[in-house]
């Protein structure tokens, strides 16, 4: 299993937290908290090792356009190469 | 008939099945009264997968909630069917028994509180094997005591299907509610093809599992107490009638001389069509046990 | 060592009760009999081996519907005998190869013999009858479910050929898609999956663990201190509570079961809450 950590520079507070998902194939749990401070903290777990450049892929493009400080956890039990994209894409509303 | 199903009722209807655990244990709830224990955000999640590179989800694949279903104090806990096949690990497990056993006190001090179990579940989860298996022991446990007071109702209504240990639950249970595409059984056809062979039980054949587990034929052969539509409406209605019912009288589970005697009648001979069981296990009879 | 001979059921129903026969109209697979136990008359249960009994799919020491049904008849007859004396004591003999696994089982809904058995047992505990399990082979999976883990005490043998576990070694290791050495490997690491019947020691749900000199052929001296622990047993199990919640409360539970004592202690505080 492989930890990913990553973070973006944030521009404003979030008022609550969110959660979606189920750690199953093709999909992914996502637990969205307010952050303390000007950062989206994000924690991935992933039972695929070896995608962490995809991870950091789809996330940095998310994050070009996101600017809430939030913490971000994911856990995720991605079977396909393609999973990090379609299951962070089905999950982020 | 076939018209019926493709009518304006199957378009419009709001499938059931398509709901994850967490939507399903909401809907059953009467408006505003349902709240989460326990939930992700308290992050209790199984502390033996992440060493085994497995990835935990933070509810463990349980959902907790407590509320009120057509006005009475219930609980319903709900097992994630997506999550490792719904698998009983022991966080999981514990979450289902604390909270039968907290419904228990409740029901002892006055306010009998009904458990509705959601079971999409293949059993113990091996990566966790003897707390699994631990805690479902612990769990039929718990349903003994809270169903003298208050029903315990399982609901089981697909694409998982219960089977394994959990079946044994259902087995114990006030009321069991399937839809069609439901299975319920100890056993899945693929252990049993893998233990006693391809001509024991040929897992390929849907028809056959269907024949033997479905709801159709568990409801007809008087082992579940309502057959329902893939419709949270009629799913939640038929929960809503059990909770009212309360618990009842006598168990299915304690109506032994009954079942031991069909057993007694059965041509062992032969297998046989799933079918011949529906004439000879009338719903009626059920109710003609014993004790 | 861990093969499963199905002999070891019936040695010690022998030993421990002098008998080796079912009741009459029972089937040759459920073995009964009232016995002296200490001072007093326990019900004794066993699961055998029956190579001619009716179901195909049982006759190897598997639990299926002919057992699970005599086991809940049995231990019901006691029920109803004691409803206004003493409760004897159960003592649930196991060795058993797992449940059956069959078509005609499912179709005749064996889910149900097993909650009825189990049902019937756990039944017996809540009225005030001990009921004491002893493991001196064989527990697995369902067959385990039915026949013995809804006991007060679970007592088992500290030997090569015990085993309790959710699934036979050949089909864990098919399901979970690794060889039995690796499997095995495991369960040095994560202590609920080891086979190894001194790890499951490890996690609060055995009373005891005893030592017998010969499993397969028990002395005189190992019949007499089997006997004297199961005395023991029955007398621990009277004095506590009819429930299962020993099993949480053991030293065991609380080294290995962190995760079971944080879910309970939370979830009571939150249904607590307004």
């Amino acid at each position: 299993m492989e930890q990913i950590e990553l973070n973006y520079p944030a521009k404003r507070k979030i008022p609550k937290r969110a959660h979606v998902g189920v750690v199953g194939s093709g999909d992914m749990e996502v637990l969205l908290e307010p952050g303390e401070d000007m950062v989206a903290h994000v924690f991935i777990r992933t039972s695929v090792d070896g995608f962490g450049a995809s991870w950091k892929a789809v996330l940095d493009r998310f994050f070009a356009k996101y600017d809430g400080a939030a913490r971000i956890q994911i856990n995720d039990a991605g079977e396909r190469p393609a999973s990090p994209n379609c299951a962070w894409s089905k999950r982020w509303r | 008939m076939t018209n019926k199903r493709y009518g304006a009722n199957f378009i419009y209807r709001q499938s059931f099945i398509e709901l994850d655990a967490r939507e399903r244990a909401t809907a059953l709830f009467d408006a505003g009264t349902a709240r989460e224990l326990l939930g992700p955000f308290d992050r209790v999640e199984s502390p033996w997968l992440a060493m085994q590179g497995v990835t935990p989800q933070e509810d463990d694949g349980c959902v907790v909630m407590k509320g009120k279903i057509a006005g009475q104090a219930s609980v319903v806990v709900a097992l994630e069917g997506a999550f490792q096949g719904g698998s009983m690990g022991e966080v999981s497990g514990e979450k289902m028994t604390a909270a039968l056993d907290l419904a228990y006190a409740d029901s002892k001090k006055g306010t009998p509180t009904s458990a509705v179990i959601l079971l999409e579940t293949g059993g113990v989860r091996l990566q966790e094997a003897n707390l699994g298996l631990a805690a479902i022991a612990e769990l039929m446990g718990s349903v003994l005591l809270l169903r003298k007071h208050a029903p315990v109702i399982c609901l089981t209504a697909g694409t998982v299907g219960c089977f394994g240990g959990m079946s044994l639950v259902a087995g114990l249970a006030s009321y069991v509610v399937m839809t069609r595409e439901a299975r319920l059984g100890l056993n899945g056809p693929e252990v049993i093809e893998q233990e006693n062979g391809i001509d024991e039980f040929d897992s390929s054949d849907h028809a056959l599992v269907w024949a033997i587990d479905g709801g159709e034929q568990r409801y007809a052969t008087g082992l579940v107490d309502a057959l329902v539509e893939d419709d949270t409406p009629q799913v939640v209605e038929a929960i809503r009638k059990f909770v009212e019912k309360g618990a009842p009288a006598v168990h299915r589970s304690s109506q032994v001389d009954l079942y031991r005697s069909r057993i007694g009648a059965l041509d062992t001979s032969r297998q046989w069509d799933p079918k011949e069981l529906r004439t000879l296990w009338t719903a009626k009879s059920a109710t003609e046990g014993k004790q | 060592m861990s093969e499963f001979t199905g002999v070891r059921g019936t040695v010690w129903f022998r030993a421990l009760t002098g008998q080796s026969s079912p009741m009459p109209g029972d089937p040759k697979s459920v073995l009964t009999s009232d016995a002296l136990i200490g001072k007093e008359q326990g019900l004794f249960l066993c699961v055998v081996p029956d190579p001619h009994g009716r179901f195909p799919c049982a006759r190897h020491g598997e639990v299926g519907l002919e057992e699970a049904y005599t086991l809940a008849t049995r231990i019901r007859q006691l029920i109803d005998e004691s409803k206004d004396t003493i409760k004897r004591p159960i003592v649930a003999i196991v060795d058993a190869k797992s449940q059956a696994y069959g078509r005609r089982e499912e179709t005749a809904a064996i889910f149900l013999a097993a909650a009825a058995a189990a049902d019937a047992y756990g039944s017996a505990r809540l009225a005030g009858h001990p009921v004491i399990t002893l493991v001196v082979g064989q527990a697995l999976s369902g067959g385990f479910l039915i026949h013995g883990y809804q006991a007060n005490r679970i007592l088992a043998f500290d030997d090569g050929g015990v085993m309790i576990h959710a699934m036979h070694k050949e089909a864990a290791a098919r399901v979970t898609q690794r060889s039995v050495a690796e499997l095995e490997k495991l369960g040095k690491k994560i202590v609920p999956m080891s086979y190894d019947i001194r790890d499951y020691a490890k996690l609060g749900l055995l009373y005891k663990l005893l030592h017998v000199e010969n499993p397969e052929k028990p002395s005189v001296e190992d019949v007499q201190k089997v006997k004297d622990e199961l005395v023991e047993a029955i007398a621990d199990a009277r004095s506590g509570p009819h429930d299962l919640r020993n099993r949480l409360e053991s030293k065991g539970a609380l080294e290995m079961r962190k995760g079971s004592l944080l879910v309970r202690s939370k979830l009571e505080a939150q249904w607590a809450e307004k």
